[in-house]
């Protein structure tokens, strides 16, 4: 065991520490895209005085100075490092502990561009990567279905080939971001005798197709977080594709892994635990400050007990990308489950720490932290049912992990 | 950057887990719990000691094996899982780390020489130092101790019995001197013993250090914490074991118990919440290793987080195996009542999660 990042990385973090005290109190502009930008405003303070950017602004200084897209070669718009997850960590431990906003995210960055480099070819990933990157190409993912949901692949929306092109018809829902979207990568149905799994396509849609209709869905927070997205002879190249014609559940299957990964960082956690402390610490009852309160004090370690295995379970992942051999496997797949759960049960205690106050809203006067108790306690409820629900998980832990019977699958569905 | 055991650490603690599973199957572990088979717990606990457990933490120039707590967890995972005999806490993780924090050079010396020959050996005395019951308590002064403490550990081969008292001051008396009154407890859990112990103006001598100082019996208890998180960690994971494998066996409406999604999701909820716990143990032993400002919080965090988890495995796993759970023929029940002591051992969670907060300035 040894928790020390090496020598080597004593002048990184120096660098690191210097980047977030120069743009200490940076804010970032022209915030739009629902839910999710929504949400990384949550972990900043509301200070004003800070340095003003835009949002593709403050991309492209992350990436210059190798903060984001490290690993991406150059030629597609990355900072052409080398592959080093220490760095990431430090860089992600860094930004959190001063406030420093983070790169922007999105389904385009954290799922799509991933599965380019890996599956993309060289046409794709010089058109799409580097725009996507610098947030000027925000992307939707169009892969659940008003029938097809935590049973993906039974999903029903056409594809056909009609000279050279990709026809497409049908409907998705839970599409976060398409009304900002300029692009969705999508699964259709193309090929309608295959077996359900063999059937599916994974194409690359431009959300200014002539046929596509977003409603948006409004969702328990008030945002429209989400859309139902509907084709009606929706016409594109046939070379928006990736991967060949009825692979496209491989090609989901990896963008589905990083999404799991994404969802629950560990360090978002430790730093809206802290958050949690400093509320504790203001909050009175009766005139005696709630942290001094035993019923909510031991409730808070309880909490900090599991955040804290949690955070040390994370690290023994990120271990194993280090050191070949070690088997994380079962640490590695309950992190979805546990990691939106434990946030969902934080942000909850938050409102209780909170009393009455704990459940004012939307701009109301006596509101703690912009509302950001409610929003995120509700919004991560949506994130223990989206990417795989909770039950979903657990049929994978025991089944996968523990090797107990699986679950019953129809070959037909398609 | 390497988190997780090493090589030697894992081979150690599979060389444990392989003798207990070898020497120590449950109808051996019935019958030394009943009192039956003195004989054969001598054999065990000789067994153990020949690989060398009692010595992880005795410095090597004294002739122990001067491995760190990290290693003793690693140990301590398989004892639980074996629901072991063996009493390991007291004798040698808290007493070697309570000498190593509190005793003179001298002290140390004769302490650790004796130790690593198995000559003397400790039960420990700790309970009024974190919260005194049943008005309890423990008056040291002039080299004599006079008082009662109610639960003392792990006095199975013990020569001698370490005390504290309220102020964190340590000092050890030996059995055989005059003015101690023994009186035998009944637990719950059969594998392992406990006394009531009353000193009347007994001979102690005190470890120099802890009459200054409450390092030592601090470090003792964040030691003595993490190895019990460690062991309730490994009988967590053999009740878990057990229901996964009882699942797939057993037959109900003419297919395994394993393949409902009611009982799947129990194994995968017990797993999903223990997972965790392997590395927050580890984490705190490193933190304890390296004397970390926060080794006092991650023992506390670990020690109670682990109560929670395993008492909510304990239940769940006994019930995955329906009525045969709540029998004494499968005797599940010596992993749920091991958990269940281990709880309260060295400060209940409610205790153990006020010192955490305090331990971060709360």
């Amino acid at each position: 065991m040894d928790l020390n990042y090496g020598t080597e990385y004593e002048d990184f973090t120096k660098d690191v520490q210097k980047f977030c005290k120069k743009f200490s109190g940076v804010i970032i502009t022209n915030k739009k895209g629902g839910a999710l930008t929504a949400l990384s405003s949550v972990a900043s303070s509301d200070k004003s005085d800070g340095m003003k950017v835009t949002r593709t602004e403050w991309q492209k200084i992350l990436i210059k100075n190798g903060y984001f897209a490290r690993s991406i070669p150059k030629e597609y718009g990355g900072y052409g490092g080398d592959i080093d997850i220490i760095k990431n960590r430090i860089i992600a431990a860094e930004f959190a502990s001063n406030r420093i906003p983070s790169p922007m995210g999105g389904q385009g960055i954290d799922m799509l561009v991933p599965t380019l480099l890996e599956l993309g070819t060289e046409e794709q990933k010089q058109e799409y990567i580097k725009p996507t990157l610098h947030g000027e190409m925000i992307w939707c993912q169009g892969y659940s279905e008003p029938n097809a949901g935590s049973d993906l692949a039974s999903l029903q929306t056409k594809g056909e080939l009609i000279d050279g092109n990709w026809v497409i018809n049908g409907q998705k829902i839970w599409t976060s971001t398409a009304q900002y979207s300029q692009m969705m990568f999508c699964l259709v149905r193309t090929e309608p005798d295959a077996p359900k799994h063999a059937g599916i396509s994974y194409l690359l849609i431009p959300m200014d197709t002539p046929g596509i209709e977003i409603r948006p869905l409004v969702d328990m927070t008030l945002n429209a977080g989400f859309n139902e997205v509907f084709f009606t002879d929706v016409t594109i190249p046939e070379a928006n594709i990736i991967g060949k014609r009825g692979e496209g559940w491989a090609v989901a299957n990896a963008t589905l892994g990083h999404e799991r990964g994404s969802l629950t960082d560990p360090n978002a956690t430790m730093n809206r635990l802290n958050m949690l402390i400093d509320r504790m610490k203001q909050e009175t009852i009766n005139g005696e400050k709630v942290i001094n309160n035993p019923a909510y004090r031991d409730k808070l370690i309880k909490l900090q007990g599991k955040v804290m295995a949690f955070q040390s379970n994370s690290l023994r992942v990120l271990s194993a990308k280090l050191n070949q051999g070690q088997n994380v496997k079962m640490a590695g797949m309950i992190q979805k489950l546990i990691g939106t759960e434990l946030r969902h049960e934080l942000e909850g205690f938050g409102i209780d720490v909170m009393g009455e106050l704990g459940t004012l809203y939307d701009g109301s006067p006596n509101l703690r932290d912009g509302g950001s108790w409610q929003f995120t306690y509700m919004y991560y409820l949506g994130l223990i049912i989206g990417g795989g629900t909770s039950q979903i998980q657990k049929n994978i832990i025991s089944e996968r992990g523990l090797g107990m019977p699986r679950e019953p699958k129809t070959q037909q569905g398609a | 950057m390497y988190f997780g055991l090493s090589e030697d650490q894992i081979f150690f603690q599979d060389n444990v887990k392989r003798f207990l599973e070898d020497q120590a199957p449950l109808d051996i572990i019935k019958k030394i719990s009943e009192g039956e088979d003195l004989s054969t717990k001598n054999e065990l606990n000789q067994g153990l000691i020949n690989l060398g457990i009692n010595n992880i933490l005795i410095p090597e120039e004294n002739g122990g094996l001067g491995l760190d707590l990290l290693f003793a967890s690693a140990v301590s995972q398989s004892l639980g899982e074996g629901v072991a005999t063996f009493p390991f806490l007291g004798p040698y993780v808290i007493a070697p780390i309570a000498i190593k924090f509190g005793a003179s050079d001298e002290q140390k010396e004769k302490l650790f020489n004796e130790m690593s020959q198995n000559l003397i050996s400790f039960g420990i005395g700790f309970s009024e130092y974190f919260g005194s019951r049943d008005s309890s308590g423990l008056s040291i002064t002039n080299n004599t101790v006079t008082g009662r403490t109610l639960f003392v550990l792990d006095t199975d081969y013990a020569s001698h019995v370490m005390l504290c008292d309220k102020k964190g001051q340590i000092g050890f008396v030996s059995l055989d001197s005059e003015g101690i009154k023994i009186i035998d407890l009944t637990t719950v859990d059969k594998t392992r013993t406990y006394k009531e112990m009353s000193f009347e103006n007994t001979p102690i001598e005190i470890l120099d250090n802890t009459k200054s100082s409450s390092l030592s019996i601090e470090m003792a208890l964040n030691a003595g914490r993490i190895i019990t998180a460690a062991d309730s960690l490994g009988a967590s994971q053999a009740m878990i074991n057990k229901a996964v494998e009882y699942s797939k066996e057993r037959k109900q409406f003419n297919r395994v118990i394993g393949s409902f999604q009611a009982v799947k999701h129990m194994c995968a909820e017990m797993t999903a919440e223990l997972e965790p716990c392997y590395s927050l143990v580890w984490h705190a032993a490193y933190s304890f290793d390296n004397s970390n400002k926060d080794s006092k919080l991650m023992a506390c965090l670990a020690k109670s987080h682990i109560s929670e988890v395993s008492k909510m495995v304990s239940k769940k796993a006994t019930e995955v195996h329906g009525g045969m759970g709540f029998t004494d023929l499968l005797g599940l029940h010596f992993w749920f009542k091991r958990i269940g002591l281990n709880r309260h051992i060295l400060g209940s969670p409610e205790i153990v999660r006020e010192e955490a907060a305090k331990a971060q300035g709360l």
